[in-house]
């Protein structure tokens, strides 16, 4: 089946690397299609940056994502961007400290994913936090598949910090999961 | 009238099969090539070697009558050409001739950006002061007040100084000479081939045909006189001073000989530096 | 490599390592958007296999710079867009009158002029053939994944090679930029090509006498003292700039060696055509959006089948013509407001054809195509 996701937030989130480290995980290590496309031009300077991400088990022809199945945002301006382009019955994942939600939402998963790196000590983690919760709420990627995809994106002097990051977002989904 | 002599001491270096040549009676392009051939044959290089590139105009043509790899290329594009085929084939001797019009209008971008870099070439430019080849059209070092078929009631434009130009842009070697200075003009082609990086040599060449006989020097003769009676040699002096107005003095020299890091020397460290 | 290897790449990135695999060891170029990555990647990694990478100060100079090094003996590329595609005519004119061989990418973006850079494009279908003045034939490639741009690249190397002439890359923006798995063969499996050198001595060596089509190239240094001009030659290379006859053998060769070994270049991705009655053609981009609707025609009992051109230029119109009285109507999705729907027509005739255009900056909806098959349908 096919499944569109969308991550969006601000430049300097590493929104574009949440993407890319999904398709990657998806593509390479759990052996599925999968295609990342980040978005180009005026648009990912400032404001609202995305990226983009089909998984498939079948051939993917058409590369966009039109109508996210997940939409993970980062930012009052990525929500209130790309929330009206989430299916009906989507699921939105939210950092609770960084998006005041409007009223009427469908389903939504929510993780204080900023604090949670600025108690690891970096706040630049974040997006290794919201992707681990991501994993842990969609499994729409294995953990072991995102964790490789994750540690092969940092520097080896970060690699446990990335880690811890990606655990705690993870645990936290799996938490959700359950409730 | 009996010709005595079959063969010249240049033949080695020439294309016999394609003599006569297109240039005109009193033409400075003979004079430019022959001082080229002496300069060589007064170097080492080897001339299996040897490579010489030229744009399009009469000096384009030079490219197509020495016998050694030569490449006759695009309007203006000589310089990139070549700084091409010197970087996949270090072992090359680069050598671009060709005409003012050529490197310095249609081709003025790539020559400042090749000085620049600092690229391993010798560039020869024949300086007529204007486009011979389509008939006299005014040039980018076409004297204020000349005449030619663009420039009717007299050359409007400033011109540019082209060793003031080349100096400026980086070059290592900057040296200007007239058909007149035979001597002269082969010493410094031959120190321009011997240098490494991007070495200049500008010769002032008469163009009875298109220029001349609109500006009062219908034949070459003229110009060559005018060359005698106007050259002044002052080595070493700054080019920005060496301007060329008509009627006025045509200074020639050595303007510039310093040493610098070539393109291609730095492009071997960083291979070594990215192999690591 | 000895070992085959799976890696995440954009397309600019799998093209860039394609020409690398395909043994391009020179690249200069200008930066362009939406190209400037095969420029990045190039500078990163061509210092690490012995190459050469030069920023040009126009791409003007990039394909001039490419031609010198092609002389120079290496496998030399520039990569661009639109507009720098338009400066680099000039020289594309001179590969192909020199019988040079390099690789152009051009990443197509919306135009005419400044267009819309970022976004994507397929408008320079007939530029890539028709950009330089003369008449001259070239090849050009169109990738529709970055498997495709890394495969087509080392493709279009090989071509060049073989033929002597400019092999565009006739990619996109979409392609460019989307990642997804490439799978890199061991270095002993991929299929490198190389010029074929003079096996005569110098005094014997005519360096524009073809063999078959193409002539054997000596490049500088080697000791053939090779003249090589853009002006009308002969077989040795020299000029001869007003005799007609010298112009019409080099002209014929120049195209027939393009023209007569079309069958060799073809390459074309066939999908639900055995029964098909209606057949979509397309290339790039667009064959993925074709493609996805094709599969949804299927399901809902539409006999339509897709034609993906890899191969653009030489165009197969022997292809086309004997497909001809098996297909009803072709259907041509391009981005662009008729370019490749011109061919077809050409060879099908115009009642058989319709267009689906994009007018540039969004590819095709699957959901759109597969309307204008029910239309089809449904006008009969």
């Amino acid at each position: 089946m096919r499944v569109e996701i969308k991550f969006g937030g601000f430049g300097g989130q590493g929104i574009i690397l949440m993407g890319n480290i999904t398709a990657r995980a998806a593509a390479i290590y759990d052996g599925k299609n999968a295609v990342f496309t980040p978005s180009y031009g005026p648009e990912a300077r400032g404001g609202a940056a995305s990226s983009n991400v089909v998984i498939s088990e079948e051939e993917i022809d058409y590369p966009y994502v039109t109508q996210p199945d997940v939409l993970v945002v980062m930012s009052q301006g990525a929500y209130e961007k790309f929330a009206p382009l989430l299916k009906d019955d989507g699921l939105l994942i939210i950092d609770e400290d960084l998006v005041k939600l409007h009223n009427g939402e469908g389903k939504v998963a929510k993780i204080p994913a900023t604090r949670i790196a600025e108690g690891l000590g970096k706040r630049i983690v974040a997006n290794i936090v919201m992707l681990g919760f991501f994993t842990g709420v969609t499994k729409l990627v294995s953990y072991e598949a995102i964790k490789k995809a994750v540690l092969e994106s940092v520097p080896a002097k970060f690699r446990e910090l990335n880690e811890d990051a990606l655990e705690r977002g993870y645990k936290q989904g799996i938490k959700w999961q359950g409730e | 009238m009996e010709i005595e002599a079959k063969s010249h001491p240049f033949d080695k270096y020439l294309r016999a099969d394609r003599i006569p040549h297109i240039w005109c009676p009193g033409c400075g392009l003979g004079t430019a090539l022959n001082c080229f051939l002496q300069a060589l044959e007064e170097t080492e290089i080897d001339l299996k070697n040897l490579a010489v590139v030229s744009g399009i105009g009469c000096a384009g043509r030079v490219a197509g009558y020495i016998n050694v790899d030569s490449y006759h290329t695009t309007h203006g594009r000589a310089i990139p050409f070549a700084t091409g085929l010197k970087l996949a084939n270090p072992k090359l001797k680069v050598v671009v001739f060709s005409g003012d019009g050529d490197l310095f209008a249609i081709g003025g971008n790539h020559f400042i950006h090749a000085a620049r870099r600092n690229i391993d070439m010798t560039v020869i430019c024949v300086n007529n002061y204007n486009y011979g080849m389509t008939g006299g059209q005014l040039g980018p070092t076409t004297p204020l007040e000349a005449r030619t078929t663009t420039a009717p009631y007299g050359n409007i434009e400033h011109p540019f100084n082209l060793c003031h130009v080349a100096a400026a842009s980086g070059a290592v070697y900057v040296a200007r000479w007239t058909t007149l200075h035979v001597r002269r003009l082969k010493e410094s082609m031959k120190e321009a081939l011997n240098k490494k990086g991007f070495s200049f040599v500008e010769v002032i060449a008469p163009c009875p045909t298109a220029f001349g006989r609109r500006n009062r020097e219908p034949s070459g003769l003229d110009t060559l006189r005018y060359y005698k009676e106007h050259s002044v040699i002052k080595h070493g002096i700054d080019p920005s001073e060496a301007d060329i107005e008509i009627g006025g003095d045509i200074i020639v020299g050595k303007f510039v000989d310093i040493e610098k890091h070539t393109f291609n020397e730095a492009v071997e460290e960083l291979i070594k530096k990215a192999r690591k | 490599m000895k070992k085959e290897q799976i890696k995440f790449y954009s397309g600019n990135i799998a093209a860039a390592e394609g020409a690398i695999a395909a043994g391009c060891r020179f690249f200069a170029g200008y930066p362009i958007t939406p190209s400037s990555e095969i420029a990045e990647h190039m500078a990163r990694r061509l210092p690490q296999v012995g190459g050469v990478f030069i920023q040009m100060e126009d791409e003007l100079a990039s394909m001039a710079a490419i031609l010198g090094a092609s002389w120079g003996g290496a496998k030399a590329m520039t990569a661009t867009s639109g507009p720098g595609f338009s400066l680099m005519q000039e020289n594309i004119g001179l590969g192909a009158m020199t019988e040079t061989p390099c690789v152009v990418i051009n990443v197509q973006r919306a135009g005419p002029s400044t267009g819309m850079p970022t976004l994507v494009g397929q408008a320079d279908v007939m530029q890539a053939r028709w950009g330089s003045h003369g008449d001259y034939e070239i090849i050009a490639l169109s990738p529709s994944s970055p498997q495709e741009c890394f495969d087509l690249t080392i493709k279009a190397f090989n071509l060049a090679e073989e033929y002597r002439v400019p092999v565009v890359v006739l990619m996109d923006e979409s392609v460019a930029h989307m990642f997804e798995k490439v799978v890199i063969p061991p270095e002993n499996k991929i299929k490198i090509v190389n010029r074929k050198k003079p096996d005569v001595p110098p005094e014997k060596y005519l360096p524009f006498k073809p063999e078959g089509y193409v002539p054997p190239m000596a490049c500088a240094g080697e000791g053939y003292n090779v003249h090589v001009t853009g002006l009308t030659h002969d077989e040795k290379g020299y000029p001869q700039a007003t005799d007609p006859e010298v112009q019409e053998r080099l002209v014929r060769r120049l195209c027939d060696k393009i023209r007569k070994n079309e069958r060799k270049m073809r390459d074309i991705d066939e999908y639900e055509m055995d029964d098909a009655d209606v057949a979509l053609v397309s290339f790039g981009i667009s064959g993925r959006s074709s493609k996805a609707a094709v599969k949804e025609a299927r399901r809902r009992g539409y006999k339509v089948g897709l034609i993906r051109l890899r191969t653009i230029w030489p165009f197969p119109d022997e292809y086309f013509e004997k497909i001809a009285g098996d297909i009803k109507k072709f259907i041509v999705v391009e981005i662009n407001y008729g370019q490749i729907k011109l061919e077809v027509e050409r060879n099908v005739g115009k009642e058989k054809v319709i267009l689906l255009p994009k007018f540039g900056g969004e590819i095709h909806k699957p959901h759109e195509i597969y309307e204008k098959i029910k239309e089809v349908y449904n006008g009969d």
